[in-house]
């Protein structure tokens, strides 16, 4: 019997018991479904945290306080200062803190994070302002109380006026806004990127903070094939300022953008295989109802079982008739399934704003696998037929 | 030469202590174009014996040549190819598939046939169907057709693959008699253009149709008679 009768048949057998059939596939659309829509839902987050990451600046380097609950961080300005004169692979550098704090001013106020950073911030980000100008070194070194914002901070402080020159408050000291960002919009994750005020370093770090150390020293590397040139660089330049010996561990923690995508994605596939993993359980639970189904059809028929055998079908004929039946009924299954994953996540993009990302191959994976599931379940449904004495089934009823 | 010889066939069912032995000792041989009838009273092991010819069940002694091929030792395999080749069935209770049409149910053996007549299916299985006179109910399912009807898409079926045999257990058991007649006349007619025909009927008048009779009683053969003695009148 070949290959396209045992489909026409198995088909037939299928749509006689419709009902029957769609309930027993359900266990499998629904497996394939979520294992897939999971699977892409994690493959979107992790998407998203690389163009997030990548985002945060080109050929990017972050200097860190050590990891570790008694190390102190020593991170300083003057650390950052000798970063940006001393190294020949560094093209940018800029020291950063951040708050958040609530700025006063204009027609009200708005909650936001304010950045203490140096001029070359803006280039580390690949940023501009759009009116205005950003301060400069000199403002950096006299402490200036000078501002640049954001255009969400604009919009919210200053609708209908040009912000530019007007002053407003941060706690309790003022600022000249001196600039206006140029517009990025949201990020990958989400956020409103635009919902920032950017003050010189030192002014941050004498007027709304209490401690002189950094929170990271940002660092631009000439160009990407000379990152660790320049992440080997920083580190001596940083063990120097430090006073380090030879002995003695970093006290800092060093990261290039390469590895903080590493590390973030790691967790984010991690996350992908245990979502899938659970959902990988239904379509367990979903290969039992076709055992089950096809335990039930293989007594029903065993009549029809015995007629075969009488008229000359090898054991292993009946075996691949059963054993295709349950093949195509978790193969359609699973087609089902790869639709309504396909379906729903087209919506969760749509409507919730979930990224999901599913690949062909993926696709081409989770129907062979409910193919597999077919075999695997139908197999001992069809071995138990194969296995009949042809006298006894057909005498059955 | 002989269709089938049967010599010293016993099959014993073992159940614990008792052995039941449904066939103790048969020696027979059957030639072509011969039309059997097997005889005897229940339990006598007429339906053991068709088994056996019918390479449904295997003897537990005694061999058995079939169409001049040693069929002891033969694989399942072997069995079921013997089956496809060689024989076809008629049982009592028709046997049919249901919701499954005359034409496929007819069908059916060519679909296994290792031969490669399955590509021609359609066009042998209509043809047994035009030879038992169903030639319009072609489409038809098992339930919209009588009982002597059934039985004759069955016997199309056994006829469809050209076997050397056709064996039927009381192909007429559910037939009303005049159904029975209408069966047994085709049988005739099958036989007339040269099918060996063995069958097992309880019937006297039904037997009368045959051309040898043998008679079985506790799974040995007790008697035979040859010649048409009445029914066919
Ligand atoms: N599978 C079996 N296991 C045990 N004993 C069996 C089995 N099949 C048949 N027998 C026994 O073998 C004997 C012959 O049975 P068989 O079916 O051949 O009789 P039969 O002549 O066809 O009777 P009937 O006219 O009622 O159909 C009976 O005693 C029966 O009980
Ligand atoms: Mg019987």
């Amino acid at each position: 019997m070949n290959a396209s009768t045992l489909v026409r048949l198995s088909l037939r057998s299928i749509l006689r018991n419709r009902m029957r059939s769609l309930l027993t596939s359900l266990g499998i659309i629904i497996g394939v479904c979520s294992v897939i829509v999971m699977v892409a839902i994690g493959e979107g987050s992790q998407a998203s945290i690389t163009e997030n990451i990548s985002s945060m600046g080109t050929n990017l380097i972050m200097v860190m306080p050590p990891r570790g609950q008694n190390a102190a961080n020593r991170l300083v300005i003057e650390d950052a200062e000798k970063i940006r004169r001393e190294g020949v692979y560094v093209s940018a550098a800029s020291g950063v803190v951040r708050s958040a704090a609530t700025v006063i001013g204009g027609i009200g106020n708005w909650q936001t994070s304010v950045y203490g950073v140096e001029p070359d911030y803006l280039r580390i980000k690949e940023w501009s302002t759009g009116e205005g100008d950003f301060f400069t070194g000199r403002d950096v070194a006299v402490r200036a109380k000078k501002a640049v914002i954001g255009a969400t901070v604009a919009k919210q402080l200053f609708p209908d006026d040009n912000p530019i020159g007007k002053h407003f408050r941060v706690a309790k000291t003022p600022f000249e806004i001196v600039g206006v960002l140029e517009v990025k919009g949201s990020n990958a994750m989400g956020s409103d990127q635009d919902d920032i005020v950017m003050v010189p370093l030192s002014t941050a770090i004498g007027r709304l903070r209490r401690s002189k150390y950094l929170q990271s020293i940002e660092i631009s590397a000439v160009s990407e094939e000379y990152m660790d040139d320049a992440q080997s660089e920083v580190e001596t330049i940083l063990r120097e300022a430090h006073r380090l010996g030879p002995e003695a561990d970093n006290d800092f923690t060093m990261m290039n953008q390469a590895q903080i995508i590493e590390m973030a994605s790691s967790i984010a596939k991690t996350l992908t295989v245990l979502l899938g993993a659970i959902a990988g359980v239904s379509l367990f639970v979903g290969g039992i109802g076709i055992m089950n189904i096809m335990l039930v059809s293989v007594t029903e028929r065993t009549r029809e079982i015995g007629i075969r055998l009488s008229v000359g079908a090898r054991r292993r004929d009946i075996l691949r008739q059963f054993l295709t039946e349950s093949v195509v009924l978790s193969l359609s299954g699973g087609l089902i399934g790869i639709i309504l994953a396909i379906a729903l996540s087209v919506f969760l993009e749509s409507a919730v704003g979930l990224r999901a990302i599913i690949s062909p191959l993926f696709i081409l994976i989770s129907a062979g696998f409910a193919a597999a599931v077919g075999i695997f379940f139908g197999y001992y449904p069809a071995h138990k037929a194969a296995a009949m004495n042809p006298i006894d089934a057909l005498r059955s009823d | 030469m002989a269709v089938i010889e049967l010599k010293g066939i016993k099959r014993h069912y073992c159940l614990g202590e008792v052995t039941v032995k449904a066939l103790d000792g048969v020696d027979v041989n059957i030639e072509r174009t011969e039309f059997v009838a097997i005889m005897g009273a229940s339990g006598s092991g007429k339906s053991t014996l068709m088994n056996i010819i019918g390479c449904l069940d295997v003897p537990t002694e005694g061999s058995y040549i079939l169409d001049g091929l040693d069929t002891s030792g033969a694989t399942d395999d072997g069995l079921a190819d013997i089956r496809n080749k060689k024989i076809g069935f008629v049982f009592q209770g028709f046997n049919l598939l249901q919701k499954t049409t005359a034409l496929e149910n007819v069908e059916l053996p060519l679909l296994y046939d290792r031969g490669g007549r399955g590509g021609d299916a359609a066009k042998l299985a209509k043809a047994a169907l035009e030879r038992v006179g169903l030639g319009d109910r072609l489409h038809h399912i098992p339930n919209r057709l009588s009982g002597g009807q059934q039985q004759r898409v069955a016997i199309a079926r056994a006829l469809v693959t050209r076997p050397a045999i056709i064996i039927a257990d009381e192909p007429t058991g559910n037939l009303d008699t005049e159904m029975s007649h209408e069966i047994m006349r085709l049988f005739t007619e099958l036989n007339d253009s040269g099918i060996t025909i063995v069958m097992v009927t309880h019937e006297e008048d039904i037997a009368g149709w045959t051309k040898r009779k043998i008679m079985l009683r506790d799974g040995r053969i007790i008697g035979e008679a040859r010649g048409q003695d009445g029914g066919a009148a």
